[in-house]
């Protein structure tokens, strides 16, 4: 009776599994493939492969806007703010996991808070703090509303690994005379490198996505990122429904690229914040 | 050994802290402060100058329009937090019980539920505005096919569908983080414990209610706060599906867009001036830090005191 019932259970989580990776897939490649058709055929033949895989969307994409700049801009911005993210939170995580000071606990719990905190609420302050140094309408404003925002997950992952490399490394460098800096960047940064990844490749996805912070800052067209030119283009081409659907793989491709290399790094790197959050 | 290295000056460590301390709390925590402080002024412009205490509160609490925006924006979050919660928990829970089981392709799987969160929200909200487009419209489509043609109606212009369809759309897109972070939590369980469990003849549900469940309970605040957060001040699903007006009526008008709308858009397009606004977040980020506090207070409180 029990194994009647399992069993029962069993297929219909079956089915539910079925229907979920369904549902996943069912609207990206609909997005992929309409931006592939023409425009008689996205109504002529709205549901089916493209009869022929015709890249005339993109090409129209790139011609009627400066799509090109808005990319160019989100990869600067990317790049860019990982980049710091990456230097700033291990020398702060290195003093922070490895000597002992005043307010060292206190200074790590201020950190993590910032996993919970959320900077958008403080973007009036933020948007103030940027027309003063006149940051605004500036790509810069975005890199350290970024790096802001980077930290506390940087701090939180490198503290931790930093922590489990064994003292005796660094004191035996130290016996050779070693400075505490160049036991930095000797002996913690080549052995952090898999945590730096990981930190990197999470730190991308919600950069690469923000939208909240280049509307609010940006106004200048040639300083816009791939987000804003989203909002702005859907707005603008919203019933040529081809130009739109490639709008969106433009802004979803690079990511899923990314996250289908990289998954494996990227689930490994959350999985182990989760159990010890 | 920490002790000998007492005695030299440790100029680094100052120096090695300074970039991270001065970002972090120039542009995170002071900005909150800011906006409270704000909050207490009115006046137009970027810095209202005029003080009135708590003037912008008690138009918010008391005055047509603000209190109606107000408390409707408070309302739906509520009940969006409340479906999305709903969602993502049962589901993401059950698919993480079946993925945690070993299948041909549970790995693949696993990785391919969390695709979908790593799109933009803005663009899934553009997507799925594309597919429940009534000329256009997918969705139509489907039910057409499965017989049911007589549900098909403009989802996103009527009041009554559009915040639980946003809410549908915000779940499926965050389905792989519940589903990620619960597989996490049912593969730290001890196999030994799931074996034995076997032997003894435990059916599939025995074993979820009496072993995986229990187990994986500090998982679900975990899920639960990251979606209270995230709800609490989401933005793009509603610019994306709704506009910042929160359309139709403002019957998906949450705090986030509440939020942008009032301190950052022009008087005709609902702005209410930077102190308004300014008190807007001040009451979002009071009632985030108090659900905040009340998970680290029901969750947490055994786990920091194991940990101490």
């Amino acid at each position: 009776m029990i194994k009647i019932k399992d069993g029962l259970l069993k297929s219909l989580l079956g089915i539910i599994l079925i229907i979920y990776a369904v549902s996943i897939f069912l609207p990206i490649l609909l997005m992929l493939l309409t931006s592939l058709k023409g425009n008689r055929e996205i109504f002529t033949n709205p549901y089916g492969l493209p009869h022929i895989f015709n890249l005339d969307n993109y090409i129209k994409l790139i011609k009627i806007s400066n799509y090109l700049v808005y990319f160019k801009n989100s990869i600067i911005v990317a790049v860019t703010s990982i980049f710091l993210i990456l230097i700033i939170s291990s020398l702060a995580s290195f003093v922070i996991a490895k000597y002992r000071f005043m307010g060292n606990r206190f200074l790590y719990f201020y950190f993590i808070a910032g996993l919970i905190i959320p900077i958008k609420l403080g973007t009036i302050g933020i948007l103030k703090t940027m027309i003063t140094l006149h940051l605004f309408d500036n790509i810069a404003s975005l890199v350290i509303v970024n790096v802001a925002m980077g930290i506390p997950f940087g701090v939180f992952v490198l503290t931790d690994f930093i922590r489990m490399i064994p003292e005796e490394l660094s004191n035996s460098a130290r016996i050779d005379g070693c400075s505490e800096p160049k036991i930095f960047y000797k002996i913690i940064v080549p052995l952090i490198r898999p945590a730096l990844a990981a930190v990197a490749i999470i730190n991308f996805i919600p950069i690469w996505n923000d939208f909240w912070f280049p509307l609010v800052l940006i106004r200048s067209d040639n300083i816009k990122t791939v987000p804003l030119a989203t909002a702005l283009l859907y707005g603008q081409y919203e019933t040529n429904f081809g130009l739109i659907f490639a709008v969106l793989s433009m802004a979803s491709l690079p990511v899923i690229i990314f996250y289908l290399i990289l998954s494996r790094q990227f689930i490994k790197g959350l999985t182990a914040g989760a159990l010890k959050g | 050994m920490v002790k000998s290295y007492k005695k030299k000056i440790r100029y680094f460590i100052p120096l090695f802290l300074a970039a991270a301390i001065s970002i972090y709390t120039a542009f995170l925590v002071v900005p909150i402060f800011n906006s409270m402080i704000l909050s207490f002024y009115s006046g137009s412009g970027m810095t209202p100058s005029e003080f009135t205490g708590f003037g912008n509160y008690i138009k918010l609490f008391t005055q047509f329009p603000f209190k109606d925006r107000f408390f409707g924006a408070f309302g739906n979050t509520i009940k969006f937090f409340l479906m999305v919660t709903l969602v993502q928990n049962v589901l993401g829970f059950v698919i993480a019980i079946m993925v945690s089981r070993k299948f041909a392709g549970s790995k693949i799987f696993r990785r391919i539920s969390f695709l979908p969160t790593t799109l933009s929200v803005l663009a899934v909200g553009f997507l799925f505005s594309l597919i429940l487009n009534p000329i256009w419209g997918f969705f139509d489509k489907i039910l057409e096919v499965i017989g049911l043609e007589f549900l098909i109606k403009p989802w996103l212009g009527i009041p009554l569908t559009a915040l639980p369809i946003l809410a549908i759309v915000v779940s499926w897109q965050f389905m792989g983080e519940s589903v990620l972070f619960y597989t996490a939590g049912i593969d730290a369980i001890d196999s030994e414990v799931l074996e034995a469990a076997k032997i003894d003849g435990a059916g599939l549900l025995a074993e979820v209610r009496y072993i995986i469940f229990p187990s994986i309970r500090p998982i679900i605040g975990i899920v639960t706060i990251l979606i209270f957060v995230g709800d609490f001040t989401q933005f793009d699903i509603v610019y994306a599906m709704s506009t910042s007006m929160g359309n139709p009526s403002y019957s998906t008008d949450l705090f986030g867009s509440l939020f942008y709308r009032t301190a950052f858009s022009s008087l005709e397009r609902g702005g209410w001036g930077m102190g308004m606004g300014a008190a807007v977040a001040t009451i979002i980020f009071l009632i985030v830090s108090v659900g905040v506090l009340f998970w680290l207070f029901v969750f947490r409180m055994k786990g920091v005191s194991q940990s101490e």
